[in-house]
């Protein structure tokens, strides 16, 4: 074989942070491939996707608010994928989050005092919890594979959030229309312009994950089991309790991040609801940060800046949006083929 | 990575700022749930935009944007507000809340909202009388029923559903009181596979009809397979099944949108709720196939009937299911009992999924 | 009779797409590689096969246009995973996400057109009778020959494998892309025999339950026909159910399919001798030869 790859003695620090910019850097060429491919200037076509919505504000306000839930769930996503727990079902802790907040709304809509807000909110992770805790449990008692079993229950959540919204938790003067009342006054998270206290969440969970990782000891303990499972075992970590604490980490987050959806953008649970499907970008999120929380940051503000620019490349150069998930594939692509970079040398040989 | 960006942003604005608008057309933009290529729901409202094109031609531009999730809505529809649309049409009920949302912040703005009921100064709301093409299908497929059974699969018990199933019961009931039908809810409005699915385990439980509310052409291709009969779905579907579609309700939003365009154009434009049916051309039956002429004779007059406003689906007395009787003998009901229809007439073997 | 004729064809419908689809990802995963990326590689086969069906107007050229397009996704797969040792679960993401996004961008102009369908018998067409042949063949190929001892050794032990000369990443190439040739064989199943139409995301998750059934059949080729079958007839008899005009809310009938997979996981999952005897031990691990 031609190509062939030696290992670093160490990690290289320089490529760990140019490769993520060397895979933006590929995808905005094969963008400008496939812009011109459709006949739109290229330059054009870039600038309209990647560089318009941060020349406005408005488009700026929309990002960090489609942002707040990819880093929530990335950051704690990247964690759980570091010490190799393998939560593919942050879609589904996201929804019963959302709904587990609806509940108080829906139930108590008469509790109206700043109280009301926490509440919601911890209601919200502890649903996150106690559903990522499911495929957790699996793990630990019959060692049942946690991505197949994580992603079962992102449609069986699904399921059961659609079942409830659309009967239960209906709202009964919405012309038997499937969604909940809409959430008022205290239930609803404060905002400035469109971004709402979520954003804050985020920041502060992202960055504090990213402290945690590095500093204190529960950090160290999900890496050595990550990168060297025995030697874990043998400095006494429980693999275990690792695989109760990310789950329950990752999903609490998930959790909280459909709780600041539904109290910070749309008011009210809806069924079919959508945000859940960021849940897999999440996981991109988490990649493209290189799982790293606080670069979850980053990746989550880049793709949903992937998101606006679908939009954006509808209205104003009439492409379809599928060419917002070709990017977005593209991307993860070529940040995993770039990560390679930094764990290894690449070697041409010529043939013996 | 910041930096990067920024410097790319500064290289592009020389090109991409230059872009001119053609300020004097009026700028209309609608909101699609699904693709344009689902050859159902959205498709058709794209069709509708077509014949804008085709009857306004230069004095309109429209623009689109697909596949929106519904909880999702707030952001595509206040870019296409900022991006100069004057009027825009969100077509699906989920973006009530959002058309709202970014209603309240951009009144000099107008939208209309499909399938919704709640307005506001610039907010309409159009939709359209379905049930009056389900009630014509229901009499042609008592008509043509061999076993007496029709097929038929549905998405969501929300009431423009349960007023189709009313409705196509009504017809069938007007023809042959015995007739029978079989409900699968498949809890999706578009997964072709399902569909079909669903469509033959209906005939294999003795349907030779089917009539769905879902989006795909899956259920019609399945009949043409089996050499059964079917109704297609928002489109005339008959391509799908040359030997088995017998007619189908066709979603023609196209005068709507050119009437309420007009309306902008010269100034007429006023914000109202709308709910159109045959009579204006916003309900259609696809050419009626694949049936004896008498049927047709017979599906045409119900047509005729239903436009010049002589017959209406749901004229009282009607027996609901559990035997109690709704609406005044010989009077239509009240739109808003239709609008927020959530029980079954007399004669459906389903129990509604709550 | 006629009419139990009539739902087992669908259920064998149902079930042929889910049957081949997990019989490539069995060997892909036998071999040692985990690849998530099912989804993308069914609907790129699914649009492939269409495409090709309907400018070619044969259906066999179709049938191998799906192949070739799974398979094509299957090397890119290969390319980042065992080439550049990336890692399994995100590069499979990856492959779904794009699958779907490219195959709506290739399929637009595929939409609402026709083709003819796949010629059957009573329902029975060439592709229900190979999915049988090619489980007999996978588990002939991989219990009784040379190269399926080969291959299973890669999965279970590379390092073993490498140093008794077996080239680890070359049968591991060959069996992704036999797992993406099947994938995409089960996609243009969908668009050309069972539905033959092309509709964006027309496979709508049935790759992820391909998936599934491998655990579930603890990566037994026989038992893959058990899972895919099992899961195709609760599918369908959801909506006999239906028909039938039990009072069941329909949302817990969706969910049973998935609720058997895991309890079926956890079942398996817990006998750790049958577990232990099949799962390949380096399932999603890189190889990296150190000369």
């Amino acid at each position: 074989m031609p190509l062939r790859l030696e290992k670093r003695a160490e990690r290289s620090s320089t490529m760990a942070l140019v490769s993520p910019l060397i895979a933006i850097a590929l995808t905005l060429i094969f963008g400008a491939a496939v812009f011109a491919s459709r006949g739109v200037d290229p330059w054009h076509g870039l600038y309209v996707y990647f560089v318009e919505p941060l020349t406005d504000e408005w488009a700026r306000e929309k990002m960090i608010v489609k942002a707040t839930p990819l880093i929530l769930m990335g950051a704690g996503l990247a964690l759980a994928y570091r010490a190799n727990v393998w939560n593919i079902g942050a879609a589904g802790q996201l929804q019963i989050g959302a709904l587990f907040t609806g509940l108080i709304p829906v139930y108590f809509s008469n509790w109206q005092d700043p109280s009301v807000m926490p509440a919601m909110l911890l209601m919200g992770v502890i649903g996150g919890i106690l559903w990522a805790l499911i495929p957790a449990y699996l793990k630990v008692r019959f060692n049942a594979n946690e991505i197949l079993t994580s992603l079962m229950m992102v449609y069986i959540a699904d399921l059961v959030f659609d079942w409830l919204v659309r009967g239960p938790m209906r709202d009964p003067q919405g012309h038997n229309f499937p969604k909940t009342v809409n959430f008022v006054g205290w239930q609803t998270l404060p905002h400035w312009g469109d971004i709402h206290l979520g954003a804050l969440f985020a920041l502060v969970v992202a960055l504090g994950l990213g402290f945690m990782t590095y500093r204190m000891l529960k950090g160290f303990e999900l890496l050595t089991l990550g990168s060297a499972p025995r030697a874990g075992r043998f400095a006494g970590f429980s693999a275990q309790r690792a695989i109760y604490f990310c789950f329950a980490l990752s999903g609490g987050l998930a959790g909280l991040a459909g709780a600041s959806d539904v109290m910070g953008v749309s008011h009210q649970l809806q069924t079919p609801y959508s945000t859940p499907a960021y849940g897999f970008v999440a996981i991109i999120v988490a990649f493209l940060g290189r799982l790293n929380p606080i670069g979850a940051i980053f990746s989550g503000l880049l793709l949903a800046l992937t998101f606006l620019g679908g939009e954006a490349a509808q209205t104003s150069l009439h492409i379809p949006d599928k060419i917002a998930k070709v990017f977005q594939g593209v991307l993860l692509f070529f940040v995993l083929a770039c990560d390679t970079l930094v764990y290894y040398r690449v070697k041409w040989e010529s043939r013996k | 990575m910041k930096k990067l960006l920024i410097s790319a942003a500064l290289a592009a604005m020389a090109l991409g700022g230059t872009q001119a608008h053609a300020a004097d057309k009026l700028k209309a933009c609608w909101v699609y749930l699904g693709a344009i290529g689902d050859m159902g729901y959205t498709f058709q409202h794209n069709e509708g935009v077509k014949e804008v094109q085709k009857e306004l031609g230069d004095k309109v531009e429209t623009v689109y944007v697909e596949n929106v999730p519904e909880a999702d809505a707030a952001g595509p529809i206040e870019r296409l507000a900022r991006d100069g649309c004057k009027i825009i049409f969100t077509t699906s009920f989920g973006y009530m809340e959002p058309t709202l949302q970014v209603a309240a912040k951009y009144p000099n703005v107008m939208f209309e909202h499909a399938t919704g009921y709640k307005t506001a100064p610039n907010v309409s709301t159009y939709n359209a009388k379905f049930h009056q093409g389900r009630y014509v299908e229901g009499q042609i497929a008592a008509k043509m029923s061999k076993t007496g059974v029709a097929g038929y699969i549905v998405s969501f018990p929300i009431p423009e559903v349960v007023a189709g199933i009313n409705s196509f019961m009504l017809g069938a009931q007007s023809v042959n009181p015995n007739f029978k039908i079989k409900i699968i809810w498949v809890n999706t409005w578009f997964d072709p596979g399902k569909e079909g699915d669903a469509a033959k385990v209906l005939f294999s439980q003795g349907a030779d009809i089917i009539v769905q509310h879902t989006d795909s052409a899956a259920a019609i291709t399945v009949a043409e397979q089996q050499g059964k009969l079917g109704f297609g779905q928002s489109s005339d579907q008959i391509k799908f099944g040359p030997n088995a579609q017998l007619t189908a309700d066709v979603d023609n939003w196209g005068p709507y949108y050119v009437r309420r365009l007009k309306q902008m154009l010269d100034g007429t434009y006023k914000p109202l709720q709308s709910w159109d049916g045959m009579a204006e051309g916003t309900v259609a039956m696809a050419p009626f196939t694949n049936m004896p002429d008498d049927v047709k004779a017979m599906a045409q007059k119900t047509v005729d009937d239903i436009t010049s406003g002589k017959l209406d689906p749901f004229t009282g007395p009607i027996t609901k299911q559990d035997g109690t009787v709704v609406g005044e003998k010989g009077k239509p009901l009240a739109d808003g009992d239709i609008l927020g229809m959530n029980w079954y007439v007399k004669g459906v073997d389903d129990k509604l999924p709550q | 009779m006629e009419q139990l004729w009539a739902i087992a064809i669908t259920i064998i419908a149902a079930s042929t797409p889910l049957l081949i689809a997990a019989i490539g990802e069995l060997v892909s995963e036998r071999s040692g590689v985990l690849n998530l990326g099912v989804e993308g590689m069914m609907i790129m086969g699914a649009v492939a096969g269409f495409g090709a069906t309907y400018l070619t107007g044969s259906s066999a050229v179709g049938i191998f246009a799906s192949m070739l397009a799974g398979a094509g996704m299957a090397m890119l797969f290969g390319f980042l995973t065992l080439t550049l040792l990336a890692n399994q679960v995100a590069t499979g993401l990856a492959i779904t996400l794009l699958g779907i996004g490219l195959s709506a961008l290739i399929g637009e102009n595929f939409v609402g057109k026709q083709i003819e369908r796949l010629p059957n018998f009573h329902g029975i067409d060439i592709l229900i009778i190979f999915s049988f042949v090619l489980v007999g063949l996978v588990s002939w190929f991989l219990f009784r020959t040379r190269y399926g001892l080969m291959v299973r050794a890669v999965g279970d032990s590379h390092t073993s494998a490498h140093s008794m000369g077996f080239s680890v990443v070359g049968l591991r190439y060959a069996c992704v892309a036999f797992g993406g040739a099947c994938a995409g064989l089960a996609g243009g199943y969908l668009s050309i025999a069972d539905t033959p139409q092309w509709v964006e995301n027309m496979t709508a998750g049935r790759g992820w339950i391909a998936l599934a059934l491998v655990v579930f059949a603890t990566w037994l080729p026989k038992r893959v026909v058990l899972g895919a079958y099992l899961f195709g007839t609760i599918s369908i008899l959801a909506f006999v159910v239906q028909t039938m005009g039990l009072n069941v809310p329909p949302q817990l009938l969706s969910c049973t399919p998935y609720l058997v997979t895991i309890v079926a996981l956890v079942l398996i999952s817990r006998n750790k001798r049958v577990l232990r005897a099949n799962t390949p031990a380096c399932l999603g691990q890189a190889f990296v030869a150190d000369r």
